[in-house]
């Protein structure tokens, strides 16, 4: 195939967006009414609610402030408005959000109340929104597109066809200089010793095993059974998947038989070594991990399905492709990428990942995924411990 | 070869993957093995839902399950060639 380019949004930072979403920004639960009230208020506006913010310390509250920064500065953001209980942490997100040099302005309930807040951040939002309508998309290079995959509701056809579909895409757009990222510590369990061989060098692959091992003596440490009402689900089981080695399996097919991954991240962190596939430290459900991803900088999103998870972001376009008949045709209406023909020989794995990087470039274009038609917003921040 | 009942991923698997539905006990089920594209015929012994897996070979209580020609479980129950393998009869090493 030849490669592509697609029309994106360059941003002041250099990075290419694909969506030019203003978002409402809460620091913590306290202000998400203040934000919602916003977002309705200014049309074309997004806010994004989550539960948390308030007590968390250590390593827990760096999580909380990377995803949040992570989230405004994330290129398919144009502008950001944040709005915080206190002024404080809140300025802790605008200045993080403004090193990408996008304009982002933050507003604090305390001494004010919601509804001055909300009156004043509405001018703001108004007067983004509208500068942000006003944008164009510009051609560019394959290379300036960040990737992530994450599959769920997994079945046998998952790792037949989709995932292995994804990992297509991932070798060729390897090759182009894209910048990708796969995680779901857990579900790699059963396949860890495989995908340590994927590191580019035996110490990232060692890296990636004492994140995996941690993991796992953490999962030890607090379960209760063989985690067999979890992993798999009981959707992964319904769909003929066993154990959740025989998972892992198929879900490492996302990662495609060359790329190497050059780097382990943390949950949140933004890849630094440049083009390649970077492994991340994430939950492997779907909505934690791809807020994670979206926090990290990755545009764009790839979703293979088997038994039918409907997940979305609100700022990171999923595409969902699924191997499976009958999800296909039960749940059409979620289904972006229709790989099934691959269980009947009609096509083979290189035309469906080529069916893939047509549609992925088409949605880098603008084009709605089904996600996004159906209104699919998750956004789920990871909580590591319990706050103080 | 027309459309598969079920899917082998490589030679050294001893399960496949149906990928029909509304497979029948007794049915004759013609196999693709997508490693070195070969043909093989295995007759169901029980109803096997669509996504789901049939013995290519009998595999005793405590026997190895292979797929991606690697380790995913333990039978815990005898298996005849052409039965039904899942949770059942197979369970995780792990955890």
């Amino acid at each position: 195939m030849k490669k592509p380019t697609f029309w994106g949004y360059r941003r002041e930072n250099g990075r290419v967006g694909v969506r030019n979403h203003v978002v409402i920004l809460p620091l913590d639960d306290l202000s998400n009414a203040a934000c919602e009230a916003v977002a309705n208020n200014i049309k074309g506006t997004m806010a994004l609610p989550h539960h948390y913010g308030r007590l968390q310390f250590g390593e827990d509250l760096e999580l909380h402030f990377r995803t949040m920064i992570g989230t405004g500065a994330n290129p398919n953001v144009a502008a950001c408005v944040v709005i915080g209980i206190e002024p404080l942490w809140t300025k802790r997100i605008v200045d993080g959000v403004a090193a990408t040099g996008k304009p982002v302005m933050g507003f604090a309930i305390e001494k004010n109340g919601d509804i001055a807040t909300i009156a004043a951040a509405s001018r703001k939002a108004k007067e983004y929104v509208q500068w942000a309508s006003e944008l164009t998309r510009v051609e560019c290079p394959v290379k300036d597109l960040w990737i992530s995959v994450k599959c769920g509701e997994s079945d046998t056809t998952s790792g037949l066809a989709s995932c292995p579909t994804v990992g297509n895409l991932i070798d060729k757009v390897d090759a182009w200089g894209a910048t990708t990222c796969f995680g779901e510590t857990s579900e790699i369990t059963g396949a860890e010793q495989v995908c340590a061989t994927r590191g580019k060098t035996p110490a990232i692959g060692k890296k990636f095993l004492k994140i995996w091992n941690d993991y796992n003596d953490f999962i030890l440490s607090v379960k209760t059974d063989d985690l067999s009402d979890s992993q798999p689900t009981k959707g992964n089981i319904e769909g003929g998947l066993t154990t959740i080695e025989e998972k892992a399996f198929g879900n490492l097919a996302k990662i495609g038989k060359k790329a190497k991954y050059i780097d382990v991240l943390q949950p949140a962190e933004a890849p630094a070594k440049g083009p390649g596939l970077y492994y991340m430290d994430t939950s492997s459900a779907a909505a934690e991990c791809v807020t994670l991803q979206a926090a990290a900088g990755y545009v764009v999103h790839l979703f293979p399905t088997g038994q039918g998870n409907i997940i979305g972001n609100p700022i990171e376009p999923v595409i969902k492709l699924s191997a499976n008949p009958r999800t296909v045709r039960t749940m059409s209406e979620h289904i972006d990428v229709d790989v099934s023909g691959i269980l009947r020989r009609e096509m083979n794995l290189d035309q469906a990942g080529d069916k893939l990087i047509d549609m992925t470039i088409r949605t880098a274009n603008g084009r709605l995924t089904s996600a996004e038609a159906l209104g699919h917003r998750e956004f789920v921040m990871t909580k590591l411990y319990r706050s103080a | 070869m027309a459309a598969p009942d079920f899917i082998v991923h490589d030679s050294t698997d001893t399960v496949g993957v149906v990928v029909v539905e509304g497979v029948e006990a007794g049915q004759q089920l013609t196999g693709w093995v997508m490693d070195g594209d070969k043909t093989i015929k295995v007759k169901a012994l029980n109803p096997i839902p669509l996504g789901h897996k049939v013995a290519l070979a009998n595999i005793k209580k405590g026997d190895t399950v292979i797929k991606y020609s690697n380790d995913i479980g333990k039978a815990v129950a005898n298996i005849a060639k052409g039965g039904h393998v899942h949770v059942h009869n197979t369970k995780t090493k792990r955890w």
